[in-house]
């Protein structure tokens, strides 16, 4: 579904990844790990036209994606929920969601059956929005944000999701939900690419998982597989 | 604690003006009404208990009758009255515009007087120069100020915040000092003068409620359409880029493209101001669009509430009729706007009328 090929990421001088492949099949749960400043979040970012590559493709769907602008890929059905949730602290939780379904709203008319379905989804995933819905986005708690810009992410209807850091400041009983929605999300026939630094929770959910060292992809395989590696073990689980 | 420095302050501020006997007086005068203020708060909760006898009215009924009241004020008024109501006007269109950049789109602009002064010179030289009418005149004046606002979008696109503010300081001062030096063209510091008045479907607006009327209508087309905006898509993004631009980009917002219509779109309502402007006056020069203008316009904005439309209304009203008010006490005007600014900081930070967004 979704394939980077010899991706060279720079900001400015800094070489921040150095060609890297990665495959992601449909409706897998791909994880991204690695440590601080591998270029895990860079290459999320180029994925989703932030930044760009200087050398290589990516493909999306068989579709050349890499020198398309964000709003484009967004609309090709690469949805993305940003490191650090960055929710609109001063919109309403109702507008934060529509604000998602921008790309779709252009098509759909803000007031359409289709658009409702789609807020009804996501209220039902995360009853907790429903009630906060007049509620401005800054006033909710760190894992309400999280819930929300999940929401938000997911009201585009993507093909394919981008998770940055999803558990990140969040309380272990967070933490524990929003796996639990990813794993259902994917049950529904979504494809995730997930990155993070809780490398347990990640490769247990996930089907296949690479390994990010300095820009480079130093182990890849299946999530089981990684998760009883030895190496991986020692560098990224602590034991 | 808090209260005695601000009293001290707000008296020791006065000094240079008042006299040191002033001062004291004033002191006395502030401390006096505290304490009374204080002991009415304390000796009982009647003040907390006390409300308004509630009214009940219809909000439609309302306007209807401020619509009436607006409509019939050129029969009542002294000429003088008028012409600040004009003014009123003409600055509530600029603020809107102004409004649309800095508290839609979160673009911080100190340059805006720029556009007013390119909308009222295209204005005065197509009319004057060319010797075009009114309407063709004022076509051509919105698309070259939307044109002008694009291009100061270029510079916007890499810049935010307090870098953008300074480029926009820059492009406002461009502005002026090309007017005041381009003799050929602009006349210079002597201004364009003789700017015929508007034919109206063949009726020569000539009188003060004449161009009351004229203003009138284009302030209730300008909040119309800034309200109408405000709640559509575009405006939406505009608020997505206002409150996180890289999130409103993984939503699929055109960054770009936002903000090159956020300049334009407020740089167009500056020409159509400036237009009034120059009509009205039927003379423009450099001075009426320094850089205190642009900061006269933001203060407008930001007192009556970023981002909110009745609140930038009450603002432009505010600034505009209250210095006029104040006329009589030359010295103390811009005393009294600098109290009153930071008055506003501190008991409604949001402005007069908040935005809801």
């Amino acid at each position: 579904m979704l394939l980077l090929k010899d991706i060279y990421t720079f900001y400015g001088h800094i070489e921040a990844i150095k060609g890297i492949d990665i495959y992601v099949n449909k409706g897998e749960i791909v994880c991204l790990i690695g440590s601080n400043g591998a270029g895990k979040s860079t290459a999320l970012m180029t994925i989703s036209g932030v930044l760009k590559s200087k050398t290589g493709s990516i493909t999306f769907e068989g579709e050349e994606i890499h020198r398309m602008l964000p709003h484009r890929i967004v609309a090709k059905g690469i949805s993305q929920v940003p490191e650090g949730r960055r929710i609109f602290p001063k919109l309403t939780v109702r507008e934060n969601l529509e604000m998602g379904a921008y790309t779709k709203s252009s098509k759909l008319r803000v007031k359409s059956e289709k658009l409702k379905r789609q807020y009804d989804k996501v209220y039902e995933m995360f009853p907790v929005l429903k009630e906060r819905e007049k509620q401005m986005g800054g006033t909710l708690s760190g894992g309400e944000q999280q819930m929300l810009a999940i929401g938000r992410a997911l009201m585009s209807k993507p093909k394919l999701l981008l998770l940055d850091e999803p558990s990140l400041g969040l309380a272990p009983i967070f933490v524990g939900k929003i796996f639990k929605t990813i794993k259902e999300l994917n049950a529904k026939g979504l494809t995730i690419l997930l990155v993070e630094q809780n490398a347990r929770a990640a490769l247990k959910l996930a089907h296949r998982g690479y390994v990010m060292e300095s820009g480079r992809i130093v182990k890849e395989g299946e999530g089981k597989k990684l998760l009883h590696a030895p190496d991986i073990k020692r560098a990224y689980l602590g034991e | 604690m808090k209260t005695i420095l601000f009293i001290l302050w707000l008296s020791f501020l006065s000094v240079p003006f008042m006299g040191l006997k002033g001062g004291l007086w004033l002191l006395s005068g502030i401390v006096l009404a505290y304490c009374i203020f204080l002991i009415i708060k304390k000796s009982s909760n009647l003040l907390k208990e006390f409300r308004l006898p509630e009214i009940p009215y219809n909000l439609k009924i309302l306007y209807a009758l401020i619509f009436v009241i607006l409509l019939v004020l050129p029969f009542v008024l002294k000429d003088y009255y008028l012409d600040v109501i004009i003014l009123a006007g003409i600055y509530i269109i600029l603020a809107l515009g102004l409004n649309v950049v800095i508290g839609f789109s979160g673009l911080l602009n100190l340059g805006f007087a720029a556009f007013y002064a390119i909308g009222a010179y295209s204005f005065a030289l197509l009319t004057t120069n060319a010797g075009l009418g009114f309407w063709t005149s004022l076509s051509s004046t919105l698309f070259i100020t939307a044109l002008s606002g694009f291009i100061l979008a270029f510079p916007a696109l890499r810049l935010r915040g307090d870098y953008l503010a300074i480029v926009t300081l820059g492009f406002g001062e461009i502005a002026r000092l090309t007017l005041n030096n381009w003799d050929s063209l602009t006349r210079g510091p002597n201004g364009i003068s003789g700017i015929p008045s508007p034919f109206v479907f063949g009726f020569e607006l000539s009188s003060l409620s004449h161009y009351y009327y004229l203003v009138f209508i284009f302030v209730l087309i300008a909040v119309f359409i800034v309200r109408r905006v405000y709640h559509s898509r575009i405006g939406r993004a505009w608020l997505a880029l206002r409150d996180d631009e890289m999130a409103a980009e993984a939503m699929g917002i055109d960054t770009t493209k936002y903000k090159f219509l956020a300049f334009s779109f407020g740089a167009f309502w500056a020409g159509l101001a400036g237009t009034l402007f120059a009509s009205k006056m039927r003379f423009v020069s450099p001075e009426s669009f320094t850089f205190m203008e642009s900061v006269f316009v933001a203060c407008m904005v930001i007192l009556g509430g970023l981002g909110s439309i009745p609140g930038v209304i009450v603002g432009s009203l505010i600034l505009v009729v209250l210095p006029e008010v104040l006329r009589e006490f030359q010295l103390y005007r811009m005393l009294a706007l600098g109290i009153g600014i930071i008055l506003m900081m501190v008991f409604r930070p949001l402005g007069l009328i908040r935005s809801k967004g």
